[in-house]
Formats: structure tokens, sequence, C-alpha cells
């Protein structure tokens, strides 16, 4: 993985990372904000060669590029964990259980609130809404939307994604709609 | 009609009479499907369909807006009926292949609906109670066309409306069949789009932008991303065709930057368009020309309003902008602009095309066309609606949505997204109007309805929607920044049996204070949940504040983050200004 690499590498290939990922956005309009975006998907995060980067290629400073970074709650400043897991919080999901979800996994994984394992194995966020709201409550689990979550599916969903499995497996029986009355 | 398009018309045909000559399976993936597990059920049935040597077809499509019975499969045979597959997991694909795709016969017991075919044992799709009272529109080709095919959009009518418009019409005249039409924005504030689109047009500036509005932020509303993933031409088209009515020469598409199909599809459909001469210079061959992007933007609720938005394009904070001067005298890059939602947008191929005497027969008297739901929470049928206006909100609620899956009563349908109310069930008579909606208080803003059954607790909603517009306030302006704040302190001890008398009286005060000092609507309406609530359900609220509310509220935890500035590890930048972490960077001149 990208963030692996990211992780591991030098100053040197850090800032590499960076160019490239600010060279190769796919907007035709380059922004400070198209930047950190395509630096935060390339690398996982935002790393501080990553604010003088954009800075120099906009033409502004550090303070500028960092005042946008910081505003938006998607960019991170350390990079992830192996793993990222995120929760739904918005209304739909929230009568249905999201909180339930959340704290079980704050216990689970031992976090209390976002953040990362001390073991640097999973990220644990909460996102305002993920979009699938007919299938709440819903999760994302590296980025892949999972609904109609159960903290027992998504406990045994982590499990494979430690395993290595490259996609948790979504699709059985457990996660139909019953049309049944 | 223009020789290109004649050309491109015949080719659209041809390759769908090919796409007809074999099986064609249609599978929705998207936001809509991948959380249902559409991307296996797509996987397996490639697998399957190469490993028994059949020549089929097998696309992703967008959504039907049935949600509830995805992952959603679609196989017509040659000559053979149409049928939907609701819930069709991976386990369920071989089956699936060795029946209808092999022998054309379909396996009813498993199915959904037929399409434009009848088959014994089977309800026709648009007889399924969702289905009942759509007239779709905007959503004419979700779940019929795989969206990033641009031949296929061309089959279905698609720029059928941009190439009358060159053809047969002037600027003026298409401004003026919008205006006939009665279209008003769809992103909540339902201001007249030719009356908007009219401003712009009366702007010489030789480059003008038309800005795509599909920030969508509101948690329960995905009408927008929807209509984009499941059909980008037809936003694309109806840009292009506000381009030639108002004189804009660079269309931007706003997409919330996480939501990965929406962003793809409406990616590749701007290229598929450019390659076909359906953008960029010489447009069909005449003398207009337009450009397209599509612009990211973090998350952020608040640059959906349209001056943020504005300062997102231009890779800024997204901080509304102080007005005037307006967006049609001085928008974004400092040129004349003009912001419409993606789904006013998407209705305009189709006002041209058929005219606007079509779309004012369609809805009621002030509030022309169709209006798309979405609904979710408690309730039987989830997903997307294209509703005529003039239906009530029990129809929707009730007789598409099937009312709650376990029989509970509803208490209450959230509507206008975290800055909208609540309707309390027995309100649910009112009908969907612009105008009847806002006379009573309610609004139907973003089209996001959220049912909620009556083991709900108001309060606990409330906070929700609270702890939402407290930690999406930008933070330009104070009364919003501080009273967000202090209206969550004040739901959080309420919530926790710690209210205080004079509690509901003083965010009242403080409402007040939002809506009078707030530069835009996100701290004017801030108060919003809180009043409609206390308005429908006071009773709880108060018995709540005693410590014996009817419902138990579990602890809430919310994000960590806020717009007042993340943290590095040890220092911020802004911090470290002197250290050494900046020293070897040359300032460098802003321009």
């Amino acid at each position: 993985m990208q963030e692996t690499v990211a992780m591991s590498a030098n100053s040197d290939t850090l800032r590499q990372l960076v160019q490239q990922a600010i060279a190769e956005q796919p907007s035709a309009t380059v922004t400070v904000l198209s930047s950190l975006l395509s630096v935060q998907d390339a690398l996982g995060y935002i790393p501080k060669v990553a604010l003088e980067e954009v800075a120099t290629r906009s033409g502004t400073s550090v303070n500028d590029v960092w005042g946008v970074a910081s505003f938006y709650p998607n960019f991170r400043f350390v990079p992830p964990a192996r793993h990222s897991v995120e929760v739904c919080w918005g209304p739909t999901c929230h009568i249905l259980g999201a909180q339930q979800l959340f704290q079980g996994l704050m216990g689970h994984l031992g976090l209390e609130g976002e953040g990362d394992t001390a073991d640097g194995e999973f990220t644990l966020k909460l996102n305002t809404c993920l979009g699938s709201c007919p299938h709440g409550p819903v999760v994302s689990l590296e980025h892949q939307l999972a609904g109609h979550m159960t903290i027992d599916q998504l406990k045994a969903h982590l499990e494979e994604l430690q395993v290595g499995a490259a996609q948790p497996k979504l699709n059985d029986a457990s996660h139909r709609w019953d049309p049944s009355p | 009609m223009t020789y290109a398009f004649q050309h491109l018309q015949r080719e659209a045909t041809q390759r769908w009479q090919d796409l007809h000559a074999q099986t064609w399976v249609r599978i929705g993936t998207g936001l809509m499907g991948d959380a249902a597990g559409a991307r296996e059920t797509v996987a397996a049935m490639r697998y399957d369909v190469r490993h028994a040597g059949l020549s089929a077809t097998v696309s992703e499509v967008g959504t039907w807006g049935l949600c509830y019975a995805e992952p959603l499969v679609d196989i017509v045979t040659p000559g053979g009926p149409r049928v939907l597959y609701a819930n069709v997991g991976s386990d369920r694909v071989s089956e699936l292949v060795a029946t209808h795709v092999t022998t054309g016969q379909p396996k009813v017991e498993w199915a959904l609906a037929s399409v434009e075919s009848d088959v014994p044992g089977l309800p026709r799709v648009e007889n399924l109670p969702m289905m009942r009272y759509q007239v779709r529109i905007a959503l004419r080709n979700a779940g019929h066309i795989d969206p990033v095919e641009l031949l296929q959009y061309v089959a279905r009518g698609g720029y059928e409306g941009l190439d009358k418009a060159l053809s047969d019409m002037t600027g003026q005249d298409v401004l003026q069949e919008v205006k006939d039409a009665g279209l008003r924005g769809r992103g909540g504030a339902a201001f007249s789009t030719g009356t908007k689109w009219g401003f712009l047009a009366g702007n010489p500036a030789p480059q003008k932008y038309m800005l795509c509005n599909c920030e969508e932020g509101d948690p329960g509303a995905f009408n927008d991303k929807t209509v984009l993933e499941s059909d980008p031409f037809s936003l694309i088209e109806g840009c292009t065709i506000a381009g030639y009515a108002t004189g804009a020469s660079n269309g931007v598409v706003f997409v919330r930057h996480g939501h990965d199909a929406p962003i793809q599809r409406v990616r590749s459909a701007i290229r598929a368009a450019y390659a076909a001469g359906l953008l960029g210079a010489n447009i069909l061959g005449t003398d207009f020309s337009f450009d397209m992007e599509v612009s990211l933007v973090g998350e952020s609720y608040v640059a959906g309003e349209e001056t943020a938005l504005m300062e997102a394009i231009e890779g800024k904070r997204s901080m509304p902008r102080f007005r005037p001067p307006f967006p049609a005298a001085v928008g974004v890059w400092g040129k004349p602009s003009n912001i419409n939602n993606i789904k006013t947008l998407a209705y305009v191929p189709e006002i041209i095309r058929q005219g606007a005497e079509w779309f004012t027969g369609i809805g009621t008297e002030k509030s022309a066309g169709t209006a798309i739901a979405c609904l979710s929470g408690h309730i039987t049928y989830a997903g997307l609606v294209e509703v005529p206006f003039g239906v009530t909100m029990r129809q929707i609620v009730e007789e598409m949505g099937g009312g709650t899956p376990d029989g509970k009563a509803i208490k209450l349908v959230q509507t206008g997204g975290p800055l909208g109310g609540m309707l309390p069930s027995d309100a649910l008579d009112i009908v969907l109007d612009f105008d009847e909606m806002a006379k009573a208080g309610a609004m139907f803003g973003s089209g996001g309805l959220i049912v909620a059954d009556e083991t709900t607790s108001v309060v606990d909603l409330t906070r929700n929607l609270i702890a939402f517009d407290q930690m999406e306030s930008c933070g330009k302006c104070f009364p919003c920044r501080l009273g967000m704040g202090h209206l969550l302190e004040v739901m959080e001890r309420i919530c926790t049996g710690e209210g205080r008398p004079g509690d509901l009286e003083l965010m009242e005060h403080v409402g007040k204070d939002m809506r009078a000092g707030s530069l835009c609507g996100h701290g004017q309406l801030g108060f919003n949940p809180v009043a409609s609530a206390l308005k429908a359900f006071g009773d709880e609220f108060r018995a709540q504040m005693k410590g014996h509310g009817p419902i138990r509220i579990t602890p809430f935890v919310g994000p960590r983050s806020s717009r007042r500035g993340a943290q590095l590890e040890e220092e911020t930048p802004t911090s470290q200004v002197k250290g050494d972490f900046v020293a070897h960077i040359q300032p460098v001149a802003r321009p």
C-alpha cells in the first residue's frame, strides 16, 4: 500500500511522492486545495513537506496552505494506521444505531473516540455522511462502503482486514433485506 | 438537426440494438449498490458468465432508487422479458446465470418485478409500492444505462435537447423556455432558474462560469450524488445548455471529495463528451464552445453555500463571502458566475426537448415538475423516489416508503437537512409544494426525508443535528461559531438530565441572535432543528429537562475535529513561524 511506502520513506522519497501527487492530479485547475486533496489521496496524510511543496507550487505561504489544510477535517497530518474504519454519524445512521457501533468499536479497539490504535493497526474516524443512507448504519472499511452493519459483523470484518483479505466480504445472506413481514 | 448529431444518433441506435442482440445484465453499483455489496455481485456475475461460455454484456449502472432491494440485478435476454432481481448477493449469482441468463426463463421466486414486459406471477415495476406515484425526469435514465457510455445516453433521447437548442433556438429562446417552464432551483431556495440565468446572461463579460453544485453534505440526502453517478450526461448536457443560454464559457462540477463513484463517473463522462465533440470548441460543429471540469472540495457542509463554494473552487477555506457583489457580477476567480443544483440542471435537457408546456403540466401551479425525495431511517422501502409536486408527505412516507418495517408508529420525519425541521406524524398530510411547505414552516430543502419511529428520542436526534451544525460551522462569523457551540452545550446537558431551568428560553435567545447576526444560512437557520423540535415535541423536552424523559438517551460521542483548526502532533506551522520548520522556506510574494 502507498501509505506504508510513505511511512517508511526517508524525507527525500517523501518529497518526491508529494511532488508526484501534486503533478499528477486529475483536475485541470490546480489550487492549494486540489493539491492537498491529491497528496491526501496518494499518501493518506499531509506531511509537513507537502505544506511546503504546495506553498511553493502555488506561490503562497506555508501559513496560507496550513490555513486551508487545518480547515477540512478529512486531512490528517500523521501517517494513518494500516487499516481505516469510518463510521457514519449522520442522523439516519444515528437513529439506526451508529453510536452503538462506534462506541462498541472504541471498546474493541481500546480507543476513547476517534484516533489510531496503539499498535498502528486501525484508524477509527467518524464521517458526517457517507452518502448511502438507505443502507444505514453505514461504515467505510478501507474506503469501501458497507451497509446494514452490526457490531459483531464489524468486528469480524476487522479481523478479515487484519489477516489480509483484499476486501471484507459483505455480500452474504446476513446483509440481506428480508421482505417477509 | 446538426449533421454531427444526426451521425451520433445513428451510431447510438446501432449500439442500442447491438446491446439488445445478446443478453444484457445490468447491476446497480455506486454509493447505493456498493454499500449493499454490489461490487461482489458484479465480480461474481462476470466470472460466472465467462466460465459458462456465454456471450452476455455485464454493465454497472446507477440506481433505480429501489435501494431496499439492492444489490439489484436487471436481466434481459434477446426477445425475452426484462426482469429485476432483488437482493442478489454473490451467493445467488450462479443460480441466476444457470437459469435466466442461460435459458431466458426468469427465476420468478427471486424476482422483484418485470420491466416493459409481463411475466406471469410478477408485478410490473411501475406497480411496486415504491414506484406508484413516480414520474421520472431527472432520474429518467437511472438504472437503465451504463452511466459513462455516451451512446447509451444518446439512444434514450440524450443530447436531443442540446441539438435542438443549437440548431433552432437562440440563447434568449432557451432562457425564455426555461422561464416559461417555471423551473425552480432544487437546491433548497426554490428560486426561479430562468431569472437566475438572466442575471448572468445580462453580463457581457467574455468569460463566465456555470457552477454545478453537488456538494450535498446534508446527511440524509443523496439525490444529487445519485443523479451524478446514475446519469452524469444529463448534468453535462444541462450545464452545456445553460452555458448556451447565458453565454457562459466554463462549467464546473463541484463534488465532495471521498464520494468516489460520482466523481469517477462524472469525470469519465466529461472525457467522453469531449471526445465526441459535445464539449470543447465548436460543439456539434456550431460556433458554440463550452468547457467543463470537476472541482473537489474537502469535507465541509458550508461549501454548499454559493459563495463558500466559489472560495473552495479557488482552493481556499470554504467560508461564505459578503454580498454584494453578487455572483452574477463577481463570482469564482472574479468572473461572473451562476450556481445551480445538479438536479435543476438535469431537468433542463428534457425541458428543451419536450417543451415548457410539457413541464408545467407536471406538478402544481407554482411548483412545476418533480421532486426527488430520499427515504431513509425507520422505513420499509428505503431509497429514492421522484414524484410530481402535489403528492403528500404521507403518500411518500407511508404508501411509497411502506411505513416502518416493524409496524411501529412513525413519530416524525426529519426534512430539509440538518438545518431543517421535524414534521410530526400528524403533520404528514402536507402537500409537496415549495410555497405550501414554506407557508407551513416546513422545508423540503435538499429532499432528505429521515423517518423516525416512536422509539426515537427527539431530544437525542436534535442533539445529533446540532452537533453536526456545530461541527460544520465554518467559524467565519461569531454568532454562528459561538452560538452553535452554545446550543450544543445546552443540548448536551439536557440529554444527560442536567438541564437547568430557563435552558429552553436561553436556546431561543441564542437562536434569535444567530438568525439576526449570521452571514449565511448556516447560522441563520442553525436554531431551526431545536425550534421545530420544541414546537412539536415541547413536552418531551420539558420531561427530559426534569430528568424523566420518556425515552432513555444513551451517551453520545462526536467527532474530535472542528473548524477551529486541526492540530499537528506537536505544534502547528503557524506557531512555528520563527522555528526551523519554515526557516528555510523563502517567503513568496502573494499574487
